[in-house]
Order: structure tokens, then sequence, then C-alpha cells
């Protein structure tokens, strides 16, 4: 079994990922985005693992680790978005621009 | 070529297509149900790579929970269900689109070169070892994690929940 | 951290004792609670009822209580250790601060805490409603906590800490009046006389310290018993140095002169400050140091004996002529000081920590007993004194048994220690020196009899009705009588000498004369030097006549005017030290100042402003401010473009962050 279609499937995933967080306006849809990159990198670091043979399997505990701060992340983030819905009665991202000059 | 390559390819192809699927889908549930696809795809190809943990983990802990919360956070917005031209960002498409597949082409480009020969080997189960390395070696990191996670639980709740005042109203 | 000893060297003595247990470790607490309290009261003291006294009040009685415990501690088993804090090091020395816990520091700490809390309890009435009462007790309870830092330093430099914390806090309190002028500068002149001094205490602890290779007093005191060649051939010199420190701040002639001027401070300050704290702490150094002085720097004990009869006979002279209540009582100190000085120097240790510590409870008693009659009388000066007897009993008593104390009448407490400081003089054939200090004696029971007999006997001189002082100010003075008149009997020779025991816990082997039975001839050379002196100062004032123009009864011009003029030391220090600095070396400096220094300046100046000239406008406006100018302009310009990349939207601000990921990624892959 090679490693390299792995590989290029995790970019392919990480770069959808990452069109997602672009061009979506909805907030609940760029946090699914970043759960494609993030799982991108999932399939990278447990490809590595298997590829290294790495006695310790740290590929997969690091796996674990994202999972749980992703978790974590998406607990958070959702709160955020409840928030900021409350406060602007909407949640698209473009019209959050506090940051506007 | 062998069975199990022809099964990663096929995996690997629906990966594509349904994590495609979430970011151009017009319709919100389907974007989560999609991304439901997308994990349990990727789960099975951890079980490919003889990472069954893992791959139980993200069913549980993704497939299980987090999706769930999504949905929850969809409803909660309402955004609305159904199809719905307004959930692109048309101005952003072209660029978009262009961003990405760059940052395709060099990814691809660099594992090509990379990893060009290089073989998995897969050494079957691997879930005890994973959990004595896990509750051992990185027991501290473990823990510290966990704390995170409870931290975070609590700074969702506290974000999350109506104004002091408002509550008190509410109880009374 | 830290690190503890049982004082092993002084294995060898004959004593028993102990570490002190868990006591003995928690030692600091009195050090450092002084400190606290006083932050506690800046802080919060005016917010509470008693103004910030009753933080200062429950400070020190923790102190007494805690030094009390102490003290019965080492009556009963001894105790000698001492603890250490290393907090880092200069080159090869470590800098180490700790606690001591001895005989000598128990002894002080008590002397410190008894003394201290009568005066604190003294105070809170004495001061009632005068300037900046708060502060007054923040710098009080300073004070005590640093004479604390002082007496339980384990290492010379915190030892010089704590002495300059004293100075510091003494500068305070006596300038505590600062509005009139001579007040100001009476603390000006205790803390610039001190510096003096300090620099002697200073040089000294650089020499001992660089000889020795250590700044830990009991390691030095163990090379001065063991014959290290190099702490001996610095040993007189550090010594001398040594004793010039400890000359400042015990008041040894001729750096006496601040301490009558210190008077300029409230009288409970007075008292603490004569009887308790700073001026105990020359000879505290002295007895610190005294295994080194016996065991290599004997020499310089005698320069040490010498200054010390110098002050104990012209000090007391000059008290018999002054009109001031206060000044009597402060040049008693200073001459009391002198005759603990000379027994260090005549080699009797435990005779002048035992003329220390009846001392600190007779003075401390005249002290606030005198206070007590000038709160009543609204004035310092004897000749509007007399008569109180029958109007303040309480305060008349109790004055009347310290100044038999003082006196060293038996069997108070002043008779015990300066009947050994004279048996020790005897002893060590210092036969001129034993007759002066029999002189001093009488001269002490002379002015003492003075004093006593103007303020108390007699007609009243003054304006309005004196009375009674309150019974919180009365009450300490009780006290103190009460210690005034038993202090002495802790160490009375051939009966009880369990003093002697106390402050030897960790002394070393070398021997110390301590007379095991009373010296007879020296015993009644001095009881009949004090009968003389209160006979013939009575005989004087009361009966030959009245006590306003008693003075000039015994008036013999020429020394009269000697000792009104405090031998003229003042005055030569104004003649020959401070004037010809202010005069002649001032007006050579401001000659050279006008003539070259200002004519110099000015013509920097006159090209300055030219150059200035110039370069301002030709130069900074033409120049630099176009310049900057149009970098602002340009700026603003360029700026009202750029703002409009800041759409506010987060995910162009993504799309821009990915461009430059893609572009420095290409870059990486292509140049690279």
């Amino acid at each position: 079994m090679s490693a390299q279609p792995f590989l290029i499937a995790a970019a392919g995933l990480f770069s959808i990922g990452i069109y997602g967080i672009l061009v979506r306006r909805n907030v609940v849809m760029v946090l699914l985005s970043i759960e494609l990159i993030l799982n991108a990198v999932n399939i990278n670091f447990v490809v590595f693992n298997a590829m290294l043979g790495d006695a310790l399997l740290q590929g997969q505990i690091f796996t674990i680790f994202i999972i749980t701060i992703a978790a974590a992340e998406v607990g958070i983030g959702l709160a955020i978005v409840l928030m900021l819905f409350r406060n602007r009665k909407t949640a698209n991202i473009d019209e959050f621009d506090l940051l506007k000059w | 070529m062998e069975a199990l390559d022809i099964i990663s390819y096929f995996l690997l192809l629906g990966l594509l297509l349904v994590s495609v699927k979430v970011v151009t889908t017009s319709n919100v549930i389907h974007a989560a149900i999609s991304l439901v696809f997308t994990l349990a795809i990727t789960a099975a190809t951890f079980l490919l790579l003889s990472a069954e943990f893992v791959a139980l983990v993200i069913v549980l802990v993704y497939i299980g929970a987090v999706i769930v919360l999504f949905l929850f956070g969809i409803m909660i917005t309402r955004a609305p269900l159904g199809q719905n031209a307004e959930l692109d960002n048309d101005k952003n498409k072209s660029l978009a689109l262009v961003v990405s597949l760059s940052i395709f082409v060099i990814f691809s480009y660099v594992m090509f070169n990379t990893f060009d020969s290089q073989i998995i080997v897969t050494t079957g189960t691997s879930t005890e070892l994973l959990g004595e390395i896990l509750l051992s070696r990185f027991v501290f990191p473990f823990e510290v994690v966990s704390f995170v996670l409870l931290a975070a639980l609590i700074g969702g709740i506290t974000l999350a929940r109506q104004d002091n005042a408002l509550v008190d109203e509410n109880q009374i | 951290m830290v690190n503890s000893n049982l004082i092993t060297f002084l294995a060898e003595g004959k004593v028993t004792y102990t570490d002190g247990g868990t006591f003995a470790e928690y030692t600091w607490l009195i050090v450092v609670l002084p400190f606290i309290a006083a932050l506690l009261i800046t802080f919060f003291g005016k917010y509470l009822p008693l103004k910030g006294a009753e933080i200062a009040l429950a400070t020190i009685g923790f102190i007494f209580a805690f030094s009390s415990y102490l003290l019965y501690l080492n009556v009963t088993e001894g105790v000698a250790s001492e603890f250490f804090i290393n907090v880092g090091s200069i080159g090869s020395f470590d800098l180490e601060f700790g606690w001591v816990v001895d005989g000598l520091s128990i002894m002080m700490y008590f002397v410190v805490g008894t003394v201290a809390s009568l005066v604190f309890i003294y105070a809170t009435n004495y001061m009632q409603g005068e300037v900046r009462y708060t502060f007054f007790f923040t710098s009080l309870t300073l004070f005590a906590g640093s004479m604390l830092v002082l007496v339980s330093s384990p290492t010379l430099l915190q030892l010089l800490i704590g002495w300059e914390l004293v100075g510091v806090c003494s500068y305070l309190l006596i300038g505590h009046y600062w509005e009139k002028k001579e007040n100001s500068s009476a603390a000006m002149k205790a803390f610039i006389t001190n510096k003096i001094a300090d620099v002697g205490l200073m040089i000294g602890i650089i020499v001992l310290a660089l000889s020795t290779g250590t700044m830990r007093i009991s390691e030095i005191l163990y090379q001065s018993t063991h014959d290290y060649e190099s702490l001996k051939s610095v040993a007189y010199l550090a010594g001398v140095l040594l004793f010039i420190g400890a000359m400042g701040k015990s008041a040894q002639f001729p750096l006496h002169v601040w301490l009558p001027d210190a008077m300029a401070g409230p009288t409970p300050v007075s008292a603490l400050m004569h009887a308790a704290t700073m001026v105990t702490a020359g000879v505290y150094l002295l007895a610190r140091m005294f295994p080194f002085y016996e065991g290599m720097a004997s020499e310089a004990l005698d320069v040490v004996l010498l200054f010390g009869v110098i002050t104990l006979f012209a000090a007391g002279m000059i008290a018999i002529v002054q009109d001031d209540l206060k000044k009597v009582l402060a040049y008693s100190t200073v001459s009391q000081l002198g005759y603990m000085v000379a027994a260090i120097g005549s080699g009797a240790y435990t005779a002048a920590l035992f003329h220390l510590w009846t001392h600190a409870f007779f003075k401390a008693l005249l002290f606030l007993g005198a206070g007590s009659v000038i709160h009543a009388v609204h004035t310092n000066s004897m000749k509007e004194m007399g008569g109180l007897k029958k109007e303040m009993p309480r305060t008349y008593t109790t004055f009347i048994l310290g100044t038999i104390a003082l006196t060293g009448l038996p069997p108070l407490a002043g008779f015990f220690s300066k009947d050994e400081i004279l048996a020790s003089l005897n002893h060590g054939g210092y036969n001129t020196y034993f007759a002066i200090a029999v002189a001093g004696a009488f001269i002490t029971a002379f002015y003492m009899t003075r004093a006593v007999v103007l303020t108390f006997f007699g007609e009243y001189r003054g304006n309005g009705h004196p009375h009674e002082s309150d019974s919180m100010m009365t009450t300490p003075l009780i006290v103190l009588a009460g210690f005034a008149v038993t202090a002495g009997w802790v160490n009375i020779p051939g009966i009880y000498t369990g003093f002697t025991d106390w402050v030897t816990t960790r002394k070393n082997p070398i021997v110390e004369y301590h007379p095991e039975s009373f010296d007879y001839f020296a015993l009644t050379s001095g009881l009949l030097a004090g009968l003389a002196g209160i006979g013939l100062a009575y005989y004087v004032y009361q009966i030959l006549g009245r006590p306003e123009d008693g003075d000039e009864k015994i008036k013999v011009e020429p020394i009269w005017n000697l000792l009104e003029n405090k031998y003229y030391l003042d005055d030569f220090y104004f003649k020959y030290i401070i004037n010809p600095t202010k005069s002649t070396l001032a007006n050579t400096v401001d000659r050279f100042n006008t003539n070259i220094l200002d004519k110099a300046v000015n013509l920097f100046g006159v090209a300055a402003i030219f150059l200035g000239n110039i370069v301002y406008n030709k130069f900074d406006q033409g120049g630099i401010d176009k310049a900057l100018n149009i970098s602002s302009s340009s700026t603003d310009a360029l700026g009202a473009r750029v703002k409009l990349l800041q759409t506010g939207k987060a995910q162009q601000y993504i799309m821009y962050f990915l461009s430059g990921v893609i572009v420095i990624s290409l870059l990486i892959l292509l140049v690279l």
C-alpha cells in the first residue's frame, strides 16, 4: 500500500476546507470547513504514523489530542456564534465587520 | 495492484467527493450530513491504516457529538433550512478557487516529491499498545488536554447562557 | 532554605545550652512583624478607632510576650543558635540574612520588647492630639523593628542594615515636629553625626570581612579565638574602626553631641531611644564582638576604656549645669553609656551588659517621668518647675525610685550594675580610671538630686496648675519603677548570678572578669560617692538656697562656663569644621565659580544661542520640519488608500493571509 494517495487526498481535503472557509457566509458552515481541515491533518498524522512504524504511536496519540481540542473548539466556537447571533441577529460572517476602518 | 490499494483508492475518492459536497451544497443540513459521510470515510481509512482506536474515536466524538452540536448550532442561529442561494459569498468564489487550488497544487507537489515510494506496512491491531502509551508516557499531556476540555466546557456555558440579570428575572 | 546552627565552637564553654527549639526557629517573626505593622499603620491606620496605635500596640505586645518566653527559655536551659537564609552571593561572599537566638540577643529582645511596649502605651496618651499621630506610630514601630533587625543579626551585613535603619528612624522621630527649625536641624545633626561614625563601622566591617572571608559574626569570632593570622594582622585597626561606629550610636565623647539635641523629639521617643534602642546599639556591638576584642584586639580595648571613662566624667559634668530636665537626663544617659563602654574596655563583658539592662529600665522610667512632668507644666525648663511633689505624687514617687536606682543606692538596680563596673575597673588595676568612675558616681548623684530638688521640691514657680497625668501614662511608670527596683537582683555577686549565665550562653571560653563576691572597696567608694553627691546637692539646692538662685552658689566661673558651653565642643565643630567648610572653602569655591566656571558657561551659552538660531532657522525649519511634513502628508495619502484593505471581513483577511502563504511557499519551492 503506497502512502502517496493518502497524502494527496489529505491535501485535497485541506484545500476543500480552505475553499469552504473562504466562500461560506454562514459562520456554522465556516466551522464545518474548519473540521474538514482538521480531519485532513488527522489523516496525515495517522498515515505518517503507519508509514514510519512508530513504536510509541505518537501519530495516533496526537490525533486523539487533536480530536479532543477540536471538540473543545467546536463547543466554544458555537457558543461564540450563539452570542453573535443574539447580539446581531445574524450569523453571516461578512456582516461582522467591526474591524473595518 | 492489491485489493487494499483498490479499496483505498475508492475510499479516498469518495472522501474527496463528499467533502466537496460539504462546501458546495446550498443546503445547510445537507452540508452537515455530508460532513458525517466525510468523517465516516475517514474512519474507514483509519481502519485501513490499522488505527482502529482513532477510527472509533472519530465515530464516537465527531459523528456522535460534534455533528449534533453543529445541527444545534444551525437550528439555533435559524439558518434557512432547505435550498438557499444566499449561503455562499459569490464575490469570493473565483478567488477562493484559485487560492485553494494553488494550495492543493503546492501540497501535492511536495507530497509527490518527498514521499515518492513510501510503503505503508500495516501491523494489525494497535489499540492495546495505544492505551498503555497514552496512560503511561503521555499521561501528563492527557490530563492537561482533559483540563482544557473542562475549561472549554465551562467557557462555552458561560458564553452561551443568558445575561445573569435576565436569568434571575426568568427564575422569578 | 533556612540553615540553622547550634553555635558549636562555644561548646568549649562551661554553660550547657540548647538550640531553643521551635520558638527559636520562629524568632524571625518578631523581627519581621514590626515592618508589616508599619505598612499596615501607614495604609490603614487613619481609618482605625485608635488611629493606628492599636496595630503598634498589638505588635509590640506580641514582641514582648515572645521575648519574655525566650528569656524564660534562656533562663531555664540556655539557648544558643543562629539561623541563616542565603539569598545570593557577591563574589565569594554569601549574602545571608538570619537571626540569632542566644543569651545576648534574647536579653536585648526582652529589653526592647519591655521598654518599647511600655513606651508605646505611654505614647498613645502622651501624643494624643499631636500632629501626625499615625505617622508617629509608624516610625516608632519601625524604630523598634530596626533595633530588632540589628540585635538579631548573625551577619555583619544585616547588622549594618539594622544600624542604618535605626539611624533613619531616629531621624524621623527626632524631627517629628519638623515645622520648628531647631527640631529639624537636631534631627539632621543626629543623622550626620551618626553617619560620620557609620563610616568607621562600614570600613571596619569591610576590613573584617576581607580578612576573614566571611560576613558571619560567629565565624569571625571563631577565627579571632583560634589565632587566624590574616585576622590578627588587622585586628587592632578593625577593633578601633568598629568602636568608632559604636561611638556614634552610643554617643561617646566626642561624638556625643547629637544625643542631647535629640531631646527635640517627643518624650516617648527620647525614652525609647535612650533606654532600649539606638544608644544601646553601640554597646551591643562591642559586646557582640567582645570575643574578638579579647582574643585579638586587646590594644583596641584600651582605646575603648579611655573614651568610656572620658565620656562618663565629661558628660556627667555637663549634666550638672543643664536647666532643661530632659537635657539633664540626656547627659546622664551619655555618662551611663560611658560606664558601659568603660566596662567593655576593662574586659568586663557581663558588667557592661548588666548596666545596659538595669539602665534601660530606670532611664526609661526617668524619661517617661520627665515626660509626665513636662506634659503637666508645658515646659522643659526646671526653672519653671518645683513643688510638684504634692501635685504629682505618682510621678514623684516613681521618679525618685528611678533617681535612686541611677544614683546607685542599694538595693535598687543601679547599685549592683554600677558596683560591678567599679569592681571590674578596680580589679583590672586601672587606678586612675577607677577614681574617675567613682567621681562619676558622685557627679551622677549630684545632678540627679539637683534635678529632683528643682523639679519636685520647694514651691511651684511656673504658670497654671499642673495635674497628675492620666493613668495610661502613670501605669508604665509604675511598671518601670518595679523593674528599676528589681532588675538588679538577677546578678548579685555571691548570692545569685543568673544574669551572667544568661548573657554568656554563647560567649567564648576567653576569661572575662566577673566578681564572685562583692568587692567591698569598690562598693564602699561607689556608695560613699553617691551618698556624698546626694547630700551635697541636697544641701546646696534645698537647704542652702532657694532652688531658683541655687545655681549661683557653687559657680566656679571658668569651669562653669566651660560646662555650660559643653566644653565648647559644638563651638569647636562650628568654628573649625563647619564654618571653615562653609566660609573659606565655600567662598573659594564661590569665587572660582563666578569668575571661571560661570564665565565659561556664559560664553558657551552665548555661542549656543547663536548657533541655535542658525540651526533653528535653516536646518530645523527648512530641512527637518519640511521633511517631516512631507513624510506625514504622504503617509496620510497612502493610508487613505491602504485602509481600504481593512474591510473588517474575516474571510478577506484569510484570503490575504493564504495568498501570502502561497507566495512564500512558491518562493521556497522554486528558488531554494
